[in-house]
């Protein structure tokens, strides 16, 4: 650096000269305009922003001129160092966004592998039909009752209104478990219906009452297609003053048109059953062939078997014979109850054509069921 | 009960064009279970008709014998000239009506038959025998008419080869329905037409000189009918439209005798049994068997009889099972084997449903007769079928009828039930009025009194003596209500009071399902069924508590005659089955119940039913059944994440069921605790036991490589099996908000051995308890073995969060925290700090 001098002409000084401040100002902008990379653009900062570049040492120069020349030289100094800030700025900014376009093309991926990392896991659609089934009547104020699956005969049989030797109690192929002594007299079975749980409830609390019992049932029916001998019922009650058919029917309805939908035909078709009187099995219109299938071997109906309807459950009003022995007045308080199987449901409204395909557990089955149906 | 249509429109006019299915479907909407409408010989078309056989030729040289015949088929082949036709049955002679079925006809099968060469002759036609016609297989040969049919009638007609039959499944309160009577009442009511009742007929009145009959036991029989026939013609047949009757029934043809006493069960309802008179020694008497007795029913069976049961007895002893089958001793004999019957005593009489129920399951023997005698028969109808067998035997095997009639009556008096006039209304919900009400009642043959008075609203109503199952006035309603159709119920919605929703329970029940499908899991369901295999296969020692089963009288199988005390067997049944079908990667779970024998074994009462039982009572019943505690297990086997492009997987493992059994228990809301224990069929290293306090609610592990491979399982197949009850017992508790400190965090590792027996579950919860409130979470990041940590020993690296509510941490603090939280360590665990 040259000593303070007080007859220091700017003009003197080779380096303050308005010529060199220039080239000094274009080389670095031609510098950092020809650096191709991030790392040369560093070095082209490096060598002319740096302490040893030409403009820095210019500008060093500055402090020993007169005072009356120092602002002349700053504000030239000044103004190419600004140039050269923002060619160095702007292609900084160019040159990363080139790089970043470059690394995120290097870093891309087939999105399209498959992923199957974690396990998938389902709920068996039976569980998840019985919920949804559940939900409908616990969205009309009704609540969900279990109870045993090993059951008094009692409450099984006797207390629906099927007496020891009533023709009913054959018609149902009970499974009867044995008593202490090894005998068959136990008093105890594998209930062949969850209408026992409706009589617990009768037994358990006061009328109005409003259940839907879910659960398992037993029959000693053999495993095939369209049989197992351990099913699921759900079985709905009601029992208040005033009820009648036509709340069955009303709430049957609901049902049907909330779990499979509208636009179907209903039958009602009487029948019996000993806990009901009046009994009624409910038939819906095959949702395949809507009957067409009827008389028309051109056109037959696996679904239906060419019936035309399909079997959903019984039904009925109950009997007071029930009501009396649940202890329930029934000059006072009437009921309806039905009960629907729950794997021919399934089996109509998800297609499933073989019901061993429910009680094997294969995975394949169950999966594409998901958590809900 | 099989219903031709033609037989039907016997009893009710019913429209000319009406198809089998239009009245099936009447039928079924007034409560008939139409099963199927079966079409006979739908697509059998003429010309068949009544011919003569003219000439016969035998033609030799063949491997069978064939015959060339002329028959005169009258006008019906368009020239009157006599059919050429080639046969091979040689059941018939000249002179012979047989049926002939000419070219252009179309036999069932379809089969169409034309004119064609054979055995070097022209046959025009064929002389058909009942198979070729669908009448049953029961014989090859030709038909035989009788004589007095013309040539050239109709035999489609005549043989009735065109017809529906409806197959009605009869429900138990409708035994009137097992006769066409029934059946055809039903129709009438449905068409609104009228009926002609068979049972309506003239019948002399009992007398002093017909059979003996004694019965001893008016309760189990409180009618006998007997009535006798003398001079039937043993060997005349059953002519051709009771045969058709008969056989499109479902009833097989036998003799003439025992084909009457068929078709009059079938038209009226009554069951009939026929002696041969001249083998019943001395009086007939009805009675309870005696101990020791026996009896050769008719299908050849020696049976022992019970002291239960009602028998028909001669001199001889049991001749009879009263209205299951008779016996051998007095049977119709056939012309066929010597000398045939013919003195024949009829028999009809109503026995009490239950003793013939019970007789007949006693004795697996379910007869037509059973079958209706334990629905209930008319007791009013053994007359009127004792009348008409008596006929039939008179008009077709050209009998005599006795003058002598016996009938036993025990006094029935007629019931009368007191109904409101608009019960129905009230069952129904809807508005039928007196007048409809009183209509339907009388059209299922009740009596109605009352309904002429000018506003009485009490009905007296008396049902016909054909119903049993009308005892109450709701059966009375339910009557009305069906007839007048259940599609013309309105439809309504009952006024549900708010109800209390889900409870806790079950909440949590759907919580677990679907907490462990959202981990991975399938659901599967299975038979609770087990037996001593299951459980040996599970490593059970003799005495272990799972081996005291709920056992069945009545297995599907004796290989599985016990209800499971554990989940295990099915669930791990599916996983081999699923294994079995190439599914390697296996996570399943099932919830369901198990079934625990109470300490003491009792037997359920058999409550009174007109009444509400007591408390005690009830309790009883409950007593009486098993614990039926609800559980969930799960199953895994291979890899519990897979392999892939992203890197190594990792194999299913005892962790997995441990950690199953705390996604559960986070869906009930508690906190589990593991400890180390040893039981079936776990590995005794790698097992379990799962505690929410203090309490053990169940187990979790990798299987017995023993178990395993008994059961052929893929090597470290895990399970776990948990007690839903005992979860939802303490999982109500209510959450309250954590304070959430938003200071920063101060994080501190250390690294511990300790033994190897030591478990890491203590002294992490020994570190807890020393690192006081500060600590926010702890996390064990590393565990290892081997000669870095020692012979015998193991490093545990845990990371130790530390954090305050209210100030920011000084290292000093969180040092101090760290500090006493591996003291408590050390002096719980004999825990050494690694490197000190
Ligand atoms: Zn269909």
């Amino acid at each position: 650096m040259s000593a303070p001098n007080k007859s220091y002409d700017p003009v003197e000084v080779e380096a303050l000269k308005p010529e060199e401040v220039e080239r000094a100002r274009d080389e670095a902008v031609a510098a950092f305009a020809a650096a191709g990379t991030l790392d040369e653009l560093k070095q082209a900062k490096v060598a002319h922003t740096g302490d040893r570049s030409a403009l820095s040492l210019a500008n060093r120069e500055i402090g020993a001129l007169p005072p009356q020349a120092k602002a002349a030289a700053g504000k030239l100094i000044g103004q190419a160092r600004g140039a050269v800030n923002k060619a160095l700025a702007k292609r900084q900014v160019e040159l990363e966004a080139e790089r970043d376009a470059r690394v995120l093309v290097e870093e891309a991926v087939d999105v399209t592998l498959p992923y199957d990392r974690t396990p998938r896991g389902a709920r068996h659609p039976l569980t998840t039909l019985a919920e949804r089934i559940e939900d409908t009547f616990v969205a009309m104020g009704y609540e969900v009752a279990e109870g045993p699956e090993v059951e008094a005969e009692w409450l099984n049989f006797d207390a629906l209104n099927l007496g020891e030797d009533h023709p009913a109690r054959s018609m149902q192929d009970t499974f009867f478990v044995q008593a202490p002594d090894g005998s068959a007299d136990s008093g105890v079975v594998l209930r062949t219906q969850t209408s026992p749980v409706q009589a617990r409830t009768l037994l358990d609390r006061e009328p109005p009452v409003y259940v839907v019992c879910p659960g398992r049932v037993y029959r000693t029916d053999e495993l095939d297609a369209t049989h197992t001998p351990v099913f699921r019922q759900v079985e709905g009650l009601a029992v208040d003053e005033g009820i009648t058919f036509a709340d069955l029917k009303g709430t049957i309805e609901l049902l049907v048109s909330k779990l499979i939908g509208d636009g179907l035909e209903l039958r009602w078709r009487p029948s019996y059953f000993p806990f009901t009187e009046p009994s009624a099995e409910i038939d819906l219109q095959c949702f395949v062939c809507r009957g067409e299938s009827v008389g028309n071997p051109d056109r037959p109906c696996r679904t239906c078997s060419s019936e035309g309807w399909i079997e959903l459950g019984g039904c009925g009003v109950v009997n007071p014979r029930v009501l009396v022995a649940c202890g329930v007045d029934p000059s006072r308080y009437s009921g309806f109850a039905f009960g629907l199987g729950l794997e021919r449901i399934l089996m109509n409204r998800h297609n499933v054509a073989d019901m061993r395909d429910m009680v094997e557990g294969d995975v394949r089955f169950t999966l594409p069921f998901g958590m809900e149906i | 009960m099989r219903v031709p249509l033609s037989w039907l429109r016997e009893y009710v006019d019913l429209p000319a064009g009406e198809t089998g299915r239009d009245v099936a479907a009447r039928l079924v909407r007034a409560g008939l279970e139409v099963e199927t409408v079966e079409q006979l010989n739908a697509d059998l078309k003429g010309p068949l008709v009544v011919g003569q056989v003219l000439s016969i030729e035998e033609l030799s040289g063949f491997k069978k014998p064939i015959r060339h015949c002329f028959v005169n088929v009258g006008d019906a082949n368009g020239t009157g000239e006599p059919q050429e036709i080639v046969c091979g049955a040689t059941n018939f002679a000249v002179g012979d009506k047989v049926v002939v079925v000419l070219p252009g006809a179309v036999l069932p099968g379809p089969f169409p038959i034309a004119a064609r060469q054979t055995y070097g002759q022209t046959s025009a036609g064929m002389i058909c025998s009942a198979r070729e016609l669908g009448m049953g297989d029961d014989h090859n040969g030709i038909i035989v008419l009788e004589s007095h049919h013309e040539p050239g009638t109709d035999a489609i007609e005549l043989l009735q080869l065109v017809d529906e039959v409806l197959d009605i499944a009869v429900t138990p309160d409708r035994g009137y329905c097992l006769s066409m009577r029934g059946v055809a009442r039903e129709a009438a009511a449905a068409y609104g037409l009228p009926l002609a009742d068979p049972a309506l007929l003239d019948v002399p009145p009992a007398n002093s000189y017909g059979y003996p009959v004694k019965v001893a036991d008016p309760v189990g029989c409180d009618r006998f009918v007997a009535r006798t026939v003398t001079g039937v013609n043993p060997a005349a047949q059953s002519p051709i439209w009771l045969q058709r009757r008969l056989q499109k029934s479902g009833i097989r043809p036998i003799s003439l005798t025992v084909d009457i006493t068929n078709y009059v069960m079938l038209e009226v309802g009554q069951p009939l049994h026929a002696y041969d008179r001249n083998r019943v020694d001395g009086p007939i008497q009805v009675r309870r068997a005696q101990d020791g007795e026996t009896i050769t029913t008719l299908d050849g069976v020696q049976r022992k009889l019970a002291a239960e049961d009602l028998v028909i007895c001669d001199n001889t002893g049991p001749i009879g099972i009263a209205g299951v089958m008779g016996g051998a001793s007095t049977e119709i004999l056939d012309a066929a084997a010597g000398p045939g019957t013919t003195e024949v005593i009829i028999e009809a009489a109503h026995f009490e449903a239950v003793t013939v129920a019970r007789a007949a399951k006693r004795h697996k023997l379910p007869s037509e007769a059973s079958k209706r005698f334990e629905r209930g028969v008319d007791p009013e109808a053994a007359r009127a079928a004792a009348q008409r067998a008596v006929d039939l035997l008179v008009l077709i095997a050209g009998g005599t009828a006795e003058a002598g009639v016996t009938d036993i009556a025990a006094p029935h008096p007629l019931r009368t039930i007191a109904i409101d006039a608009d019960l129905p209304d009230r069952v129904a919900g809807t508005e039928y009025g007196r007048e409809t009400v009183t209509r339907r009642l009388q059209e299922v043959g009740c009596t109605v009194a009352g309904a002429d008075i000018a506003g009485a609203d009490i009905l007296q109503v008396t049902p016909p003596t054909w119903r049993p199952d009308l005892t109450d006035p709701y059966d009375l309603a339910e009557e009305v209500i069906r007839l007048e159709g259940y599609d013309n119920v309105p439809a309504r919605m009952p006024t549900v009071p708010p109800g209390r929703g889900l409870t806790e329970a079950q909440r949590f029940h759907r919580r677990t399902g679907v907490a462990l499908a959202g981990a991975g899991y399938v659901e599967v369901n299975n038979y609770p069924f087990v037996g001593e295999a299951a459980l040996d296969a599970l490593g059970f020692e003799k005495d272990d508590e799972r081996r005291r089963t709920v056992k069945l009288v009545n297995p599907l199988s004796d290989e599985e005659p016990a209800l499971r005390t554990t989940l295990l067997p099915g669930l791990l049944g599916a996983l081999r089955r699923n294994i079995g079908r190439g599914n390697t990667d296996l996570a399943i779970f099932e919830t369901g119940t198990v079934f625990l024998p109470k300490e003491e074994l009792k037997v359920a009462p058999r409550l009174p039913v007109d009444r509400r039982p007591t408390a005690e009572q009830l309790a009883s019943l409950d007593a009486a059944l098993p614990d039926q505690p609800r559980r969930v297990a799960v199953a895994l086997a291979g890899e519990r994440l897979p392999s892939g492009w992203w890197g190594k997987g990792a194999g299913a493992g005892w962790a997995d069921a441990v950690e199953a059994a705390r996604t559960v228990a986070r869906a009930a809301g508690v906190e589990l605790t593991v400890r180390q224990v040893q039981r079936a069929p776990w590995h005794p290293g790698r097992c379990a036991e799962l505690l929410v306090g203090e309490r053990v609610v169940g187990y979790a592990g990798e299987l017995h490589p023993r178990v395993i491979k008994a059961l052929h399982l893929p090597e470290r197949t895990s399970a776990m099996e948990l007690d839903l009850d005992l979860l939802v017992a303490d999982g109500t508790q209510r959450v309250s908000g954590p304070a959430v400190s938003s200071y920063p965090v101060a994080t501190q590792d250390v690294a511990l051995i300790v033994d190897s027996a030591v478990p890491a579950a203590e002294v992490e919860a020994a570190l807890r308890d020393g690192a006081g409130e500060l600590l926010e979470a702890i996390r064990l990041f590393d565990v290892f073995t081997g000669e870095q940590a020692g012979e015998g020993k193991k490093s545990l690296a845990y990371t130790l969060r530390f954090r305050a509510t209210d100030r920011t941490l000084t290292a000093d603090e969180a040092s101090a925290a760290r500090e006493t939280a591996v003291a408590a360590a050390t002096a719980r665990t004999g825990a050494v700090l690694r490197g000190a």
